[in-house]
Formats: C-alpha cells, structure tokens, sequence
C-alpha cells in the first residue's frame, strides 16, 4: 500500500504535445502508469504515441475517467491548467511546471478552495516538483524511476534530485520507499509537509519517513510540531540551505532567508526539539533511517 | 529582481503615493541644474540596490545648486559601502536631486507576501527610518499587520485599522488611507514581491509623503512586465552572476574557494552544505537545472573557473532528466576548450546514463578526481583545495 499514486492511476497529462509532456508522458507509461488521455487546447483529435488528445479536460475527463493529471504546461498558463482540472473534478493535480508567478498562485488557491467549497475538491501537488512515485506501481512525474525500489519508508522533499539522493541511499540499503512525494520549491503551493504526513499516518506499509525541507518559511516547523504531536514513527529530517547567504533566493523560489526567519539552523533546531532525528550531513539520510527502523 | 529608488518612485506615483519633487541625474552638472529647477535646499542621494545609503555617506544635504554640485561630484563614482554591500561596496552611477521637506515625524509602511498565510500583509510601525528587522526583533507588538485579499485589494475599512493603529487622526489619517491602497495595488499589479516606504514622513504641515522608497519583484512574473525589466540596472548585479543568468543557468558567488556544480536548487544548497560540514568553503551556488544542455554545463564550468578565487571544483550530478553522459560531455569540453585547466576537478555522477558518463571522464585528456558518493566527493574536494591553497 502507499499513498495517493498507485495501480488505480488513470492519468491525464495536460500539454502532452510539447517537448517535455511528451517525453515524460511516455515515461511515466513505461514505468506502469496508465497513461489514458492528454490535453492540448486547438490540438483535440490528435494521438501522441497512441494516448488520446482532447482540447479540454472535461472532456477528457468524461471520455476516459482519469483521476489524476501531470501538468506541463508554461509557466504563463499553467495557473489556468491548475483551474481547469480543479474545475473539471480530478481529484489528483501534479504540477511540474517552474517559474509560476506567486499571484497566479495565490489566485489557484482561492479558485480550488472555492470548488472544494462546491463540494469538489482536488489535491494539488507543486508546482515546480519532480512529482509522486508509488515504487513499483506508478509515477506521476519526472524522476527516474529505475533508482527506486519497493519498500516501507516515505519520503517527502521541497526538491527534486535531493530526494533522488535519498532514495538512492534508501534503495542502496535495501529498505526502499512506500511514496515519495516532491511538494516543490516554491513559497506558495498546494501541498503541505503536514499534508504529506496525515496520508503516511494512514498508510499501514509507511513505517518510517524522511522530511527533506529547505530554508525560508516555516512550513518545516510546523511539520516537525505536527509530527511531535500526532506521528510516532521515526522521522529522519535534513534542512538544504545552511551555508546559503541572507536575502538571497537559492534556485527556488522559497528558498530564501529573509528578515532572519527561514534560517536552516532555526529549523534544525525546532525538528531536534520535536523528537526528529536530524541529519547535518545529507549523506546519511539513509544510514539514520536504517538506524532509527532498528535495522 | 530589484530597482532603483528613484525608479520605484517613479512607479508607486503611479498609483497616487505622493513623493518629494526630484529628478535622477549621472553626472554633477545635472544634479545642479536639477537643484536650481526645483529651488531651495536639496537631498542627494546615491542610487545603489542596496540599503543603508545614509549610513554609508550615500545621502547629503546640500544648501545651494552650487554645494549639491559638490557633493554630486563626491557622491557619483564612490564605492559606496553600506551593512548591505559588502566590503568592496558598489560604485555610484546615479544620484537622485530631490527637494528638502520639513520632518514631523517618520513612520514604516511596507508590503509583502506573508507565505503562512498565503496572504499579501501591510506591515506598519511608528519606527520610521529604522530597520524592520530590528524592530521585530526587539518589539514585535510594535508592527502593525493587516493582511488583505490580493483579487480584492486593500478594503477601506483595512486601510483605516492601519491609520488608527498608526495613531493618524483628520487629514494626514485620509492622505494615508489613500497612500495605503495605492501602494496595496501598486503591490500586486506589479507583482512586487517587496514594496516598502521607510521613511513614510509626515510634514509639519501634517501631509504624507514616501521619503525613501524600495520596491522588489517577482522574477517568475517579469514575462508579464517589460516596463518593469526595462530598469533592470546590470551595473548593480554581479558580472558573473549575470553570465550565468544568459546561459539560463542559476549562479551566486559567495566568498568561499571550492566551486561547484549542481543539477538541482535542493542538492546544489545541499552540496554547499556538505562542503563547509567538511571544512571547507563553497565559492557559489550553481544550478545548472533539471534538463541541462551540453552548451550550458560548458558554459556553467567555464564562468566557475573564471572566478579567481577558485583553488577546486566539485561536480555533483544526480541524472534524472539531466543524462550524466551529457554533463560528463560538456565539461571534458569546456576543459579542451580552455586549453587545460590548473585546478584540481572532482565529479560525482550517479542516475540516468551514469556508465556512459563515467567512460566519457576516463577516456578524456584529464585527471578527474572521481567520487563514489557524495561524502567522498565534499572529501576529496576539501583536501584538493586545501592542497592547492598551501602549494
């Protein structure tokens, strides 16, 4: 069992006719995913590799019974994409998408807290993250499958290829992942860590997690509160970022100290109080984790 | 991406917040000519992205057209060094000539996006002048906070919370309301990520007017704002740094000696991170992106090993849309390219295409130092550099 992505994945990639949603939509149908539909507004009719096209995702939606969309659309319209299948009712959005302007954002939230307020709601997951991944079941996304393995520890990461090195140390030591989940590296998105983490209290094969968090903003104190309260399994936690200078945005959006709050030893410090196993180097994200599992 | 005071003036007149009359000058003569137009006593004031102008000797009061000359003449050129610059300070390209007001009193207004929240915020405070960060520090009561609707704007019975809260009663509480909502929607049409009025000064005469004014922004949205991209100022940014930008490549320098590059924000921050746990000091932040072509891994290396502080690179490669094959391939280019290179490289590769990557660093013409995992790499860079700093 895992969380959110597994062999009940229907999905829909929108902008499957460009370059990267091509590319990907193919690779997350290699890895198992059933790959059903994809949308390209004016390109309705068309067939990328076999995978149906339709102009809209309603319609693709009624047609094929997806459940759960990859967006890959440009950063200009991607906000609206995000809507469109909010609108439309599937339940899962992942949003690789970089470079989404806070505003369109802050209007992403307003618009799915409405439909979610009709009685529809969805998950959104990113922008600006490499995706989900149930190891041996699906992807929705653009990690490299092939370093992940079947297994009992969740991991959940501001960032992209961090996680695919602390899946390659948990694969490596042969205890593999339940879900791995990319929430992205932006201030403002759709999953929380604390999101993340009450789906894996759920999830009976999830017996141990790894949080990899980033400087700026306080969504890693909060989780590391959250799980101090209400998560008894072990947490290995890790913070990227302590040697980034104040003020300035390191690649991610969010990943910026500003006003001395955000630091990396701040939250550090939080995550230790909070019973979390805390790793300074992030090397031994794996090794901590094997430790802390008894194995 | 940042501006000028004077060009964030410009755009928050715009919207209806009164300024001092002045005008932007590049040279000594202009700012005469611009004290004798607007008559009396004038400020000079250095144009840097950066705070602390004052402090530095950035700001002057001159009396006459004639002394505001002078001091134009001293200002302009200066390396100016504030508590935001550095030690080497930012040379001085442009001063603003505006017309001396009369101080009441000083207050702060700002606005910016409050990510818990997932709310623009107004923060107010009766500390004018003073840095905020200070003032959260030392008294957080003291900030007032109104949080409002981005789609909405600022609602006038917001704007009024934040005068009473301010203590503004009659005529200067009106001007500031109205001050309040235009630099709410100055805020978000911009899709400023900072827009802030330290000082906000009221006169004698109970008027409010923005002294001082500095206004930040939103680079995933500068698709929308060419005005705005219009007075990016490269002078004011780092050489390198801009390069890189052209290559579509992420890069900060920082002071340290080990260089390095990275595919990915997370791991590039958790590489330099790596590095200093080792003893050692990362040079930069490098990114060179998920999908990285050969073209910009060459020109990523080439800008790392311009940088004359540099004594060792580590390459950290995680492949997963980024095929380590062609990382590997752009760096044993730039390598040929530049004719050799006299530092010591360690590369770490591991995901997509790795074998292929491996083989392309064996067969070329230099000795990589090549790291089995990430420990080992932050390792062996660490001695290199330190080998190469006591040779």
């Amino acid at each position: 069992m895992a969380i959110w992505v597994g062999n009940e994945t229907r999905l829909l990639v929108q902008g499957i006719t460009g370059k990267e949603g091509e590319f990907h939509a193919l690779g997350c149908r290699d890895y198992g995913t059933r790959v059903v539909a994809g949308v390209t507004p004016g390109k309705g009719g068309q067939e990328v590799d076999g995978i149906p096209v339709f102009d809209a995702v309603d319609e693709a939606r009624a047609k094929t019974g997806c459940n759960a969309t990859m967006i890959f659309v440009p950063p200009p319209f991607a906000a609206d994409a995000i809507m469109e299948a909010a609108a439309a009712g599937i339940e899962l959005i992942v949003c690789i998408t970089e470079g989404l302007p806070v505003n369109d954002m802050l209007k992403v939230k307003t618009f799915m807290k409405q439909c979610a307020d009709a009685g529809h709601k969805s998950r959104l997951i990113g922008p600006n993250c490499p995706g989900v991944i149930t190891p041996g079941e699906a992807k929705i996304g653009i990690m490299p499958g092939h370093i992940h393995k079947p297994g009992k520890v969740g991991v959940i990461s501001r960032s992209g290829t961090l996680t695919y090195e602390a899946v390659w140390q948990l694969t490596n030591l042969d205890l593999g992942q339940s879900t791995c989940i990319g929430i992205g590296g932006d201030p403002v998105n759709g999953t929380s860590f604390i999101d993340v983490l009450e789906a894996f209290a759920e999830d009976g094969d999830t017996e141990g997690v790894i949080l990899i968090g980033e400087i700026g903003g306080s969504a890693e104190e909060e989780a590391a509160e959250w799980i101090r309260d209400h998560f008894d399994r072990p947490v290995v936690g890790f913070i990227a970022g302590r040697t980034a200078p104040p003020g300035r945005r390191m690649g991610h959006a969010g990943a910026i100290v500003s006003g001395g709050k955000g630091t990396a030893k701040e939250k550090m410090e939080t995550m230790k109080a909070c019973g979390l196993h805390v790793v300074e180097s992030p090397a031994e994200l794996g090794v901590t984790m094997a430790k802390a599992l008894g194995g | 991406m940042k501006i000028h005071e004077y060009q964030a003036k410009e755009i928050l007149r715009r919207y209806g917040v009164p300024t001092p009359r002045g005008k932007v000058a590049d040279d000594a003569a202009g700012a005469r000519a611009i004290t004798e137009e607007l008559g009396g006593r004038c400020v000079v004031k250095a144009q840097i992205h950066a705070g602390g102008r004052g402090k530095g000797g950035g700001v002057k009061l001159a009396a006459s057209s004639a002394e505001a000359e002078v001091l134009a003449g001293e200002i302009l050129g200066m390396q100016l060094v504030t508590p935001q610059t550095g030690p080497e300070g930012q040379e001085v390209r442009k001063v603003l000539v505006e017309e001396a007001v009369d101080i009441d009193r000083e207050l702060y207004l700002a606005v910016t996006l409050d990510r818990e929240h997932e709310r623009p915020v107004i923060m107010a405070s009766l500390a004018g002048g003073m840095d905020i960060e200070e003032v959260a520090a030392e008294n957080p009561e003291a900030i007032i906070r109104q949080h409002f609707d981005p789609h909405l704007g600022l609602l006038p019975f917001q704007a009024r919370a934040v005068t009473t809260g301010l203590g503004l009663t009659g005529k200067t509480a009106r001007q500031a309301q109205k001050l309040l909502g235009g630099l709410a929607r100055a805020f978000v049409e911009t899709d400023a990520s900072l827009a802030e009025i330290n000082p906000l000064l009221i006169t004698g005469e109970g008027d409010v007017l923005a002294l001082d004014a500095k206004m930040n922004f939103d680079s995933n949205a500068l698709f929308r704002h060419k005005d705005i991209v219009e007075m990016r100022d490269l002078a004011e940014e780092n050489p390198l740094e801009v390069q890189a930008g052209e290559h579509g490549l992420n890069y900060i320098k920082l002071d340290g000696n080990i260089a390095c590059m990275v595919n990915g924000a997370g791991l590039a921050m958790a590489t330099m991170d790596i590095i200093k746990l080792y003893g050692g000091e990362p040079a930069n932040f490098l990114d060179v992106g998920g999908s990285a072509s050969q073209e910009a891994v060459k020109a990523a290396f080439q800008i790392l090993v311009s940088d004359p502080t540099v004594e060792a690179v580590l390459i950290n490669i995680f492949g997963g849309i980024a095929r380590t094959d062609r990382i590997a391939g752009g760096v044993v280019g730039a390598i040929e390219e530049l004719g050799g290179v006299d530092l010591p490289v360690v590369v770490r590769l591991e995901g997509t295409n790795v074998e292929r990557g491996r083989e392309i660093l064996e067969e070329a013409d230099f000795n990589f130092l090549v790291a089995q995992h990430m420990a080992d790499a932050a390792d062996k860079v660490v001695a290199a550099a330190a080998g190469k700093g006591g040779a």
